[in-house]
């Protein structure tokens, strides 16, 4: 084990950052002003809410913390509590037996804040747009300030979403 | 024990039911089965409603035997099999919630999966009853919990939204002290309605439900859709196709495990055999999504066959990669096995009692890790299965390390099966047209990585989908995870959850 570990100081697993995704850039130039971005500085704490997703967005947004992916050199953290949070990163198709829970998270959340629609349901209801028990995007929730799409977003996706965010929120375009 | 075919030798059969017999009883024959129930140890193997019927699937564990009996409930109301055989209760709550079908005599008449937020009550019954959103519904904070007595006790209310990057549930934890006395689920909060959805659709555009109907399990859940619907129109999808699923099958399992094996291990403190079973898991991945067009496998799988096929390089790829994870593996199994304070938080926490296990019938490394050693890839078996050798793991000590070893061994297990089937993988066609089956049912049983996954399909004038019914392993396993945690610590609550890994989703629809 020791030797393993030693190894991967020299030679780490981790791979280049992907570039900022364009898309989101733009999205987010409107929800980030620049009192915001003084106050983070280059950090951002994300709590991840499913809002009723098939699990698949989690299993993709757990591999952002392996070694290939490494969120947390980028200042990204995943936190266990909305109050510690500044980023909610919603999954799912917002069930309305989450929509409360969802909207109670919102609101336990310290202003700066901003709303990640993370994944097809959480965009437009995916697979699962039009059902009885769905009450819609979580945009018809809380306000969003980024959508990263994919049935589920590929960790890289989700970092070039999450990379833009990080560019926009600390002032460092691009 | 009786024998289970013989004892519905007299009821009439239902012949466009395949491939296994489904009779009908009337309210006599139904009581006589609920008494019957009481005391042969026959498996409940799922229950479900469509109305005017309610069905059950009972499973002799003896003989491998399957039979689906069914009940018409004219008057929407049957006798409670829950009352016998708790594995039923919160598959019986569901039915009611969804569609309306009441348990006569149930000792739990709470709702499961309705929170009282919907727009309708019994919203896939024949009469949905429109409720106002602003009516003051059943409110999470009404729920009746089961009360608890005796002084020192205090409650511990977790989630919806819990810590972690995890699906939403709530546990009410009563402790005295560190020690749980009781520990209840409330689930329900993904209801995404996937069996309302299926309704109407093509299987091909059903099957793409099926996938995120729990995305850990998009092949297994695809896979019982697809032999599901294969069954009622009595088509077998080409020999290739049956290999190409079960290498995908058997990648799902590995990736599933190492990802559970190392969330285990940092459940215990130990975070570097996370990182690398994470590791492990990537390059798994990311070898699926190559191969197969998607990391998770989803949309691979669709009824008639698979949607792509492996060519040489694909085959050499999976070959070359699997000789390399094996010793990999084998590095963090012997670091995991040496470790005593990691062994220390795992062995004798969590135990889960090997009648409980046989009682609520609960597969994967739930039941394999307290002796039930059934695995659907062997009874009732389906190809290529059926001509391959692989081993099934059994574990008897019932806690969280068993239900390690057993996460262990089937990957070693699956990482044989794939040299195997790539050794013998037949060349041909990997997908048929399927006839359209107006009226049919079918039924399958496959094994996923968590359990076995249970489908029932039926098809109407049409050949669209009447009524899919899946039924993930977690409504037999959640039960049990409050069984076991009982006399642990609350600190202990994370690595038992963790080792059971239900699925919220699979179980919430």
């Amino acid at each position: 084990m020791w030797r393993r570990f030693a190894r991967s100081l020299v030679s780490p697993r981790t791979e280049p950052a992907p570039i900022a995704s364009s898309a989101g850039l733009a999205e987010l130039a409107a929800a980030v002003d620049g009192a915001a971005q003084a106050r983070l500085g280059r950090s951002l704490a994300i709590r991840q809410v499913d809002a009723g997703s098939c699990n698949g967005c989690e299993l993709e947004i757990h591999a952002l913390n392996n070694p290939y992916y490494d969120l947390e050199r980028f200042g990204l953290k995943f936190v266990a509590s909305p109050r510690h949070a500044d980023v909610l990163l919603v999954t799912g198709p917002v069930t309305h037996n989450m929509a409360e829970a969802l909207r109670r998270t919102w609101i336990a959340t310290p202003d700066p804040k901003w709303a990640i629609a993370s994944g097809d349901c959480a965009i437009n209801g995916g697979v699962f747009a039009g059902s009885y028990a769905c009450i819609g995007p979580v945009d018809s929730v809380i306000p969003v300030s980024l959508r990263i799409r994919g049935c589920p977003p590929t960790p890289t996706q989700l970092l070039e979403g999450l990379l833009a965010l990080l560019a926009q929120s600390s002032g460092a375009r691009g | 024990m009786s024998d289970l075919a013989g004892y519905f030798a007299q009821a009439p059969a239902i012949t466009q039911h395949r491939p296994w017999p489904r009779v009908e009883l009337d309210a006599a024959g139904w009581h006589a089965l609920v008494e019957q129930l009481a005391r042969e140890p026959w498996e409940l193997t799922a229950l479900w409603a469509d109305p005017p019927a309610i069905h059950v699937c009972l499973r002799d564990a003896e003989t491998g035997t399957l039979i689906v009996a069914s009940h018409a409930t004219p008057d929407g109301a049957y006798e409670s099999l829950g009352r016998v055989r708790p594995s039923a209760l919160r598959l019986e709550r569901a039915a009611r919630d969804l569609f309306g079908l009441v348990a006569e005599g149930t000792p739990d008449s709470r709702p499961w999966l309705d929170h009282g937020r919907w727009p309708m009550r019994m919203p896939l019954g024949t009469n949905p009853v429109p409720r106002r959103l602003d009516e003051p519904a059943a409110r999470a904070v009404d729920y009746p919990f089961l009360p608890v007595e005796g002084e020192a006790l205090h409650q511990i209310p977790v989630g919806p939204v819990h810590a972690g990057i995890i699906e939403p549930g709530h546990f009410r934890f009563h402790a005295n002290g560190e020690t749980v006395v009781r520990l209840e689920e409330r689930l329900g909060w993904t209801h995404k309605g996937i069996e309302g959805l299926m309704r109407g659709k093509t299987p091909l555009d059903a099957a793409r439900i099926a996938c995120r109907i729990s995305g850990d399990s998009a092949v297994a859940h695809a896979l019982a859709f697809a032999r599901a619907v294969e069954a009622a129109v009595d088509q077998r999808p080409p020999p290739r196709a049956d290999f190409l699923r079960a290498l995908m099958a058997e990648i799902e399992r590995i990736a599933n495990h190492l990802g559970d094996f190392g969330a285990i291990c940092n459940d215990a403190s130990f975070v570097f055999l996370q990182a690398e079973a994470t590791t492990l898991r990537e390059q798994m991945l990311r070898l699926a999504g190559k191969l197969f067009g998607h990391r998770l496998m989803m949309d691979a799988v669709v009824p008639g066959g698979v949607a792509r096929d492996l060519d040489w390089e694909g085959a050499e790829a999976l070959r070359a990669h699997v000789d390399q994870l094996g010793p990999a593996f084998e590095k963090l199994v012997k670091t995991y096995d040496n470790r005593p304070s990691l062994l220390d938080r795992t062995m004798a926490t969590g135990v889960t009692a090997a009648h409980l296990v046989r009682r609520f019938a609960a597969g994967g490394f739930v039941g394999r890790g307290s002796g039930r050693g059934d695995d659907a890839r062997r009874t009732p078996g389906y190809p290529p299965y059926d001509q391959l050798d692989f081993e099934i793991p059994v574990q008897h000590e019932g806690d969280v390390h068993a239900r390690v070893w057993i996460r262990i061994r089937e990957i070693r297990a699956s990482l044989k099966l794939i040299r195997e089937m790539l050794a013998q993988l037949p060349t041909g066609a990997i997908r048929v047209e399927l006839p359209t089956g107006a009226g049919r049912e079918g039924m399958a049983i496959v094994e996923g990585f968590r359990g076995d996954v249970f489908g029932w399909v039926r098809l109407d004038g049409q050949g669209l989908i009447a009524r899919y019914h899946p039924r993930d392993p977690s409504w037999f396993q959640w039960p049990l995870l409050e069984a076991a945690i009982e006399g642990n610590i609350v600190a202990d609550f994370p690595l038992c959850n963790k080792s059971f890994n239900c699925s919220y989703s699979g179980q919430d629809l």
